[in-house]
């Protein structure tokens, strides 16, 4: 069989199979977006975000390893839990899908590559959903890692106590939130970014206005609020913050909904902005010039 | 505008960019064989192939390739490949990954990717270098393995952005062979070039543009009658050129006779070749000077391309 033969046959093939196609295409982009996103150096500062509380919580272990006292338990917890929604969940991993899903599209085109995935084969929707898993494993696994580590380092210092609280009492508890709060969020700002990076030549500044809805929409009404990742993630932290003063007025829970109805809030509002690129992707040119 | 599944058609489109304008009301139909666009920088030849390849979209008008059109990019792009002129690559590829991960998004599996590909590598005379990192190759390489991503999956329609920039005199006529090759199999080849002689020497049809507007396309031939109103060149190797040049001056229709430097050859501009190969036989026969040779000196894209669009690009 010729070359040409076994090509139309394999195309032919595909063609009877589109979903078979999709998905192994989108296997594809995932591979090659992570390999060339998660393993460069350009994302050190992504790994630094990451992992700056587990360094913390190492230099915290090793200074206070002679004045350990089950009694604090409670305290660590509370500093945990602290690190976890205050830096993760506001700062860290906003910044980090800022950088990690604004470059799925909006780097391409800076690096001037972008025409390379238009001249395929591919939908665009599967582009962008194929960009969008990648940007969602590399942020996820970052990001869980780093959770883990912080949730480990801060029991394991507590010698059998430590081993209690996790197991025995409420520790697994608020690991599992933790553990499936943290994808939420990466994918929840990835797929604004993601959106922001196709509707913005630079969405630094859009980023920043992102930053501040989501810190101020605790004081407007229930509606604005489940507009906001945040108020989602913050139904899912299984401690609460004691934070009193001026500040407090950031926490407040306008109309509290069920775990279950905050997740499947944020995977709706996730997949809304998601098919909003979908129709984002098709107005996109490949203009390197205007860049 | 009706299609034909063969062709590729441009039905009145126009690409603007803000008020800057791209390409303007480009209408023409394309048969399979290679076609060359050319004009100088600026002439909308690189907007005419990305319009052509969905990478942007016409303002106005509509394009269809082999019936297809870019909105279906799946058929679309397995019958088409296109070397774009962007010299630049996914960071930290080699030319074997450049070429195998496009070919694995088409859906090929592993085997038949990287057979593919091994193939697109030695039809572009790259398989020696093919694990070296692109961003370590020469300006020819780089073009060359360009060339070899956009006919790894065996395209019917395959365009080419000044596929000869960068390359040496040997990888040159070789491109050139293979873009030959290629259209005998009945493909499309799209080719944009500034290096009219070699554009002339393969292409079955020009595509003349100016200015963002098609001035002129067919056969070189054919467009050759299209300007039918400007002068035509015709040297003339002879015994006796001043006889002759005062000879050519008496008709209406010779707009200059010019003695060229040897002293034996008269460049002619006519705007009635007839009428001067009437003449011509006249002088012979009565034996008034021997001629030697007679050529048309202008039936080529250069002269066309100068007389449609002059020197400094701009419409005669």
């Amino acid at each position: 069989m010729s070359i040409q033969d076994s090509v139309a046959r394999a195309q032919s093939s595909l063609k009877e199979q589109p979903w078979r196609l999709f998905a192994s295409q989108i296997s594809v982009l995932v591979r090659n977006e992570v390999r060339r996103n998660l393993f460069s150096r350009r994302r050190i500062w992504v790994y630094l975000l990451a992992f700056l509380p587990v360094l913390l919580f190492i230099i915290h272990n090793i200074f206070s390893r002679y004045h350990l006292d089950s009694s604090r338990i409670e305290d660590d917890t509370e500093v945990l839990a602290g690190f976890v929604q205050l830096y993760y969940f506001r700062l860290g991993i906003f910044f980090a899908c800022m950088g990690i899903f604004t470059w799925l599209f909006r780097g391409e085109m800076v690096e001037r590559t972008l025409h390379y995935q238009f001249l395929v084969p591919v939908r665009r929707e599967v582009l962008v959903v194929g960009k969008f898993l990648a940007g969602a494993v590399i942020s996820i696994a970052l990001f869980e890692i780093a959770v883990l580590a912080c949730f480990s380092l801060t029991y394991s210092r507590f010698g059998a106590a430590g081993s209690s609280y996790v197991f025995d009492g409420p520790g697994l508890h608020q690991l599992a939130s933790y553990l499936l709060a943290t994808p939420l969020a990466c994918i929840g700002y990835g797929a604004v970014f993601l959106a922001l990076s196709l509707l913005f030549k630079n969405p630094i500044i859009p980023g920043a206005m992102l930053m501040g809805w989501e810190t101020i929409t605790p004081i407007f009404p229930a509606w604005a609020q489940r507009l906001s990742v945040a108020f989602y993630l913050k139904h899912l932290c299984p401690v609460n913050l004691p934070i009193e003063g001026p500040l407090a007025i950031f926490t407040i829970v306008a109309e509290p909904v069920s775990p279950f109805l905050a997740v499947l809030g944020l995977l709706c509002l996730t997949v809304a902005i998601l098919v909003l690129s979908c129709f984002l992707i098709h107005r996109l040119e490949i203009t390197y010039t205007a860049e | 505008m009706t299609t034909d599944a063969r062709q590729i058609v441009f039905d009145n489109v126009s690409k603007f960019y803000g008020e800057v304008l791209g390409v303007n009301k480009v209408n023409f139909s394309l048969e399979p064989g290679i076609t060359s666009l050319v004009g100088p920088n600026g002439s909308g030849k690189t907007t005419l192939m990305n319009l052509l390849t969905g990478l942007i979209k016409p303002s106005r008008g509509a394009i269809y390739v082999l019936g297809l059109t870019p909105q279906q990019p799946i058929e679309f792009f397995r019958q088409v490949g296109y070397c774009t002129q962007f010299d630049s690559f996914p960071p930290g590829t080699n030319g074997y990954d450049f070429i195998y991960w496009p070919l694995r998004l088409h859906g090929f599996g592993h085997g038949q990717a990287a057979k593919l590909t091994n193939e697109a590598l030695e039809r572009a005379g790259m398989a020696q270098v093919a694990r070296r990192r692109v961003a370590g190759y020469s300006k020819g390489m780089r073009q060359r393995i360009r060339l070899a991503q956009a006919i790894a999956h065996h395209p019917s329609v395959l365009v080419l952005d000044e596929p000869l920039n960068g390359l040496d005199p040997m990888a040159r006529s070789e491109s050139i062979a293979l873009f030959e090759a290629i259209a005998k199999q009945g493909m499309h080849v799209i080719i944009s070039s500034h290096i009219l002689e070699e554009v002339d020497r393969i292409s079955d049809r020009v595509v003349l543009m100016s200015s963002g507007y098609v001035v002129a396309e067919g056969q070189i031939k054919e467009v050759r009658r299209e300007v039918r109103d400007h002068p035509m060149q015709i040297l003339v190797r002879c015994s006796n050129a001043a006889k002759l040049a005062s000879a050519a001056f008496e008709l209406d229709h010779v707009v200059e006779a010019k003695i060229l430097n040897d002293g034996r050859s008269v460049l002619v501009r006519t705007r009635d070749a007839e009428q001067f190969s009437l003449l011509l036989n006249k002088i012979v026969s009565a034996g008034l000077v021997e001629v030697d040779a007679v050529a048309p000196a202008d039936d080529d894209v250069n002269s066309i391309y100068q007389y449609l669009i002059g020197s400094d690009g701009t419409p005669t």
